[in-house]
């Protein structure tokens, strides 16, 4: 009993069976549903990265918009800080606005191109009273040079950035607010890897010198092997893997991992070794919309037996701290 | 200079100068850019978003944008320039010698036809569609999307492009580009918007379709892992010109020039050891481009040389060729 209250007090969010459903018409009479998340439990414990890895279209987006209360889930709690926050976004608390915070995956399309960055930096710092209306300015500066940029960017317009900068803006905004729980959606995944090096280094550097929690979105496993604390495989609305990130690469468990981490490019022999033996992927995601009985994967399985076309798995510890969704170990 | 001594040599671009007209006036964006492709060689093409990659390609089909000048240079196709063409000869080079996937799908893929409509246009206007019958033109149809492991290939030259994932789109692409027996096919990021596995899926399709028909290909990528895994030989692209090219094998085993250093550093390692740098600065404003070697105020190693004169790409052995004054011992 005891190391669960101790457990629970390190834990900063707790998602439980969270369910967001989109309608998409009907079928002869029948609603249709877009099942993007399915059932999702996941908890992050303070001062963690936590790596959430899964192909496009898997739902990682959308979990992320419902744990920011852009979504109203379907079904399902989420606990933040120990209080409920499953309710949308203009019924939570300031400060619970205040203390999570997104980057979102497009920096395009978040920052909007009539506003300066100066314009768009204020805003938050008004709305949650961070300074006083004279200090603003001065916060403003502080906030670039955090994101390693030179004050007169304030002046610019995001349409005149490239997208490096555009991002470091976003950041910029999300940490206005002094938040203790940062989502970061995707955030390097449409730049080239040396300024991804750039940004990644300054979200460990803040994240140590403020002590935040993030959990960061990505397709890039190899990114998380040197990030993340621990790392979460979502496939198709539903959470397949989640383990620390050095047991998670040293003995993947769940089929569709392994066909991950073998897919990987990697620019060198001793990754190459790390990789598990070539698992040829096949046949294409089934749709959300019509997600197949049994277990969501068994299309693309090739350790597919008889029991995963009809009983879909849950989940089980097979280590310590090592959670797996698969028939293979229940 | 790279000495082109090879009679099967398919095409040879040799100092490919390419500017944009804007209002702030000439962006200088190919400074000089030398590659050359082998009959069946699979080639990449790498280097920082922004450094002319998809530039040199679209001079090879001369589909540059109207503000695009050429000021200087050659792109022999079997020795002839693609550069002096008239209409007509670009136009069997466009059918018949050469195909291009382009980076975004998409904007390939015309919406308002259906996969069939747009498939059978390209067959009709290359050379194989002469004098064939609307049967055989739709039997090639059918062949090549089996051939990109799409099922039901009748029901897809029936659909509109809106109406196919984003994987199925980016392989019917592939098979409108290889429908038609062509030499060369120029490969532009394709996958880049799929995840890891399906991306894995279209590269192997690419590669073996590309080994059995015999083609050449360029693959163009700013993903080195991707380069690493799909090509014989690869050339290392910096703001306009290339710096680096070698044998695939030789160019990871051995890297040399600063800028490659530097992308490699930069790559996440799945043996981890944290996070790199990256390399300090970023790509040139082409309006204004540094004298002497484009990398120098990126450069760790720069020398007073370095800021005057452009280093040529020169043999450091094994077919290995780099532009640098450092790596060549001249500084
Ligand atoms: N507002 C919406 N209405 C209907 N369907 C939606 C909506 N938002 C997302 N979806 C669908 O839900 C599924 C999950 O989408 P989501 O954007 O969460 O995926 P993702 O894992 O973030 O993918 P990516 O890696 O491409 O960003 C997809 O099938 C998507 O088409
Ligand atoms: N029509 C145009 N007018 C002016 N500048 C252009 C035009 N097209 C491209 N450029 C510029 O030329 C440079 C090279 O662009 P290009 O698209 O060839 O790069 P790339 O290497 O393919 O990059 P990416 O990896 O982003 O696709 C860029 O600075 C780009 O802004
Ligand atoms: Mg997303
Ligand atoms: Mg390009």
């Amino acid at each position: 009993m005891n190391s669960i209250t101790a457990a629970a007090e390190e834990t900063i969010l707790r998602v439980q069976n969270l369910k967001t459903y989109f309608p998409v018409g009907k079928s002869g009479g029948t609603p249709l549903f877009v099942k993007a998340v399915d059932g999702v439990n996941l908890t992050v414990k303070k001062g963690e990265i936590m790596g959430l890895v899964g192909e496009s279209g898997s739902g990682k987006s959308t979990l992320a918009y419902t744990v920011m209360g852009i979504y109203s889930p379907t079904e399902g709690s989420i606990i933040f800080k120990g209080q409920d926050i499953s309710v949308p976004s203009s019924r939570r608390s300031l400060s619970v606005k205040k203390d999570l915070q997104i980057v979102f995956q497009d920096p395009g399309s978040s920052l909007n191109p009539r506003q300066s960055v100066r314009q768009i930096l204020e805003l938050p710092l008004r709305v949650h009273r961070i300074v006083d209306r004279k200090n603003i300015e001065e916060k403003v500066v502080e906030l670039l040079r955090m994101v390693e940029l030179p004050p007169h960017y304030m002046y610019k317009s995001p349409v005149s950035m490239g997208g490096g900068e555009r991002q470091m803006i976003s950041i910029a905004r999300a940490l206005a607010t002094n938040p203790q729980f940062v989502i970061l959606d995707e955030p390097t995944s449409a730049l080239d890897v040396s300024i991804q090096a750039k940004i990644i280094n300054m979200l460990l550097k803040l994240q140590e010198k403020k002590e935040l929690t993030y959990l960061f979105i990505t397709h890039d496993l190899s990114l998380m092997r040197n990030i993340a604390t621990r790392v979460t495989i979502m496939y198709l609305g539903k959470i397949c893997e989640t383990a620390p990130t050095e047991e998670f690469f040293r003995s993947p468990l769940h089929p569709y991992t392994r066909m991950l981490l073998s897919s990987i490019p990697v620019v060198s022999e001793e990754e190459e070794e790390l990789k598990p033996k070539k698992v040829v992927s096949t046949g294409e995601i089934p749709s959300p919309v019509n997600v197949p009985p049994g277990c969501s994967f068994h299309l693309r399985c090739p350790e597919r037996r008889e029991v995963c076309m009809e009983v879909d798995p849950w989940m089980v510890e097979a280590e310590p701290g090592h959670f797996v969704r698969c028939h293979l170990y229940s | 200079m790279i000495v082109n001594n090879e009679k099967d040599c398919i095409l040879d671009i040799r100092n490919l100068h390419v500017w944009y007209r804007t209002y702030g006036g000439f962006a200088e964006v190919l400074d000089g850019v030398n590659l050359m492709v082998k009959k069946g060689e699979k080639v990449g093409l790498v280097g920082e978003a922004g450094c002319g990659k998809t530039t040199t390609m679209r001079s090879v089909l001369r589909i540059l944008p109207e503000n695009a000048v050429v000021p200087k240079g050659e792109i022999l196709f079997h020795g002839q320039d693609i550069l002096k063409m008239k209409s007509q000869e670009i136009n069997k080079v466009r059918t018949q010698g050469i195909s291009m996937i382009f980076q975004e799908p998409s904007a390939a893929l015309n919406p308002v036809f259906t996969i069939g409509t747009q498939m059978f246009d390209v067959i009709r206007y290359s050379g194989s569609g002469k004098a064939k019958s609307k049967d055989e033109i739709k039997e090639l149809a059918v062949k090549a999307i089996r051939e990109v492991y799409i099922p039901d290939p009748e029901r897809i030259l029936k659909s509109y492009p809106g109406q196919l994932s984003g994987g199925m789109k980016q392989r019917v692409c592939i098979a409108m580009a290889i429908v038609t027996d062509r030499e060369l096919l120029i490969a532009d990021e394709p996958g880049t918007s799929l995840d890891v596995t399906i991306q894995d899926q279209v590269h192997r399709l690419l590669r073996g379709l590309v080994e059995k028909k015999g083609m050449s290909l360029i693959m163009i990528t700013h993903s080195l892992g991707v380069a690493r895994e799909m090509t014989d030989r690869i050339y290392v692209m910096y703001a306009g010109s290339i710096v680096e090219t070698a044998e695939t094998k030789v160019l990871f085993k051995d890297p040399m020039h600063p800028y490659t250093l530097g992308l490699l550093e930069s790559v996440p390692r799945l043996t981890g050891g944290g996070m790199a740098e990256g390399i300090y600065g970023r790509i040139p404003n082409y309006l204004s481009p540094p004298q002497g070697c484009r990398f120098h105020p990126r450069c760790r190693l720069a020398a007073e040389r370095c800021f005057e004169e452009k280093p040529p790409l020169m043999d450091v052995g094994e077919g290995h060729y780099v532009a640098c004054f450092w790596v060549q011992g001249v500084i």
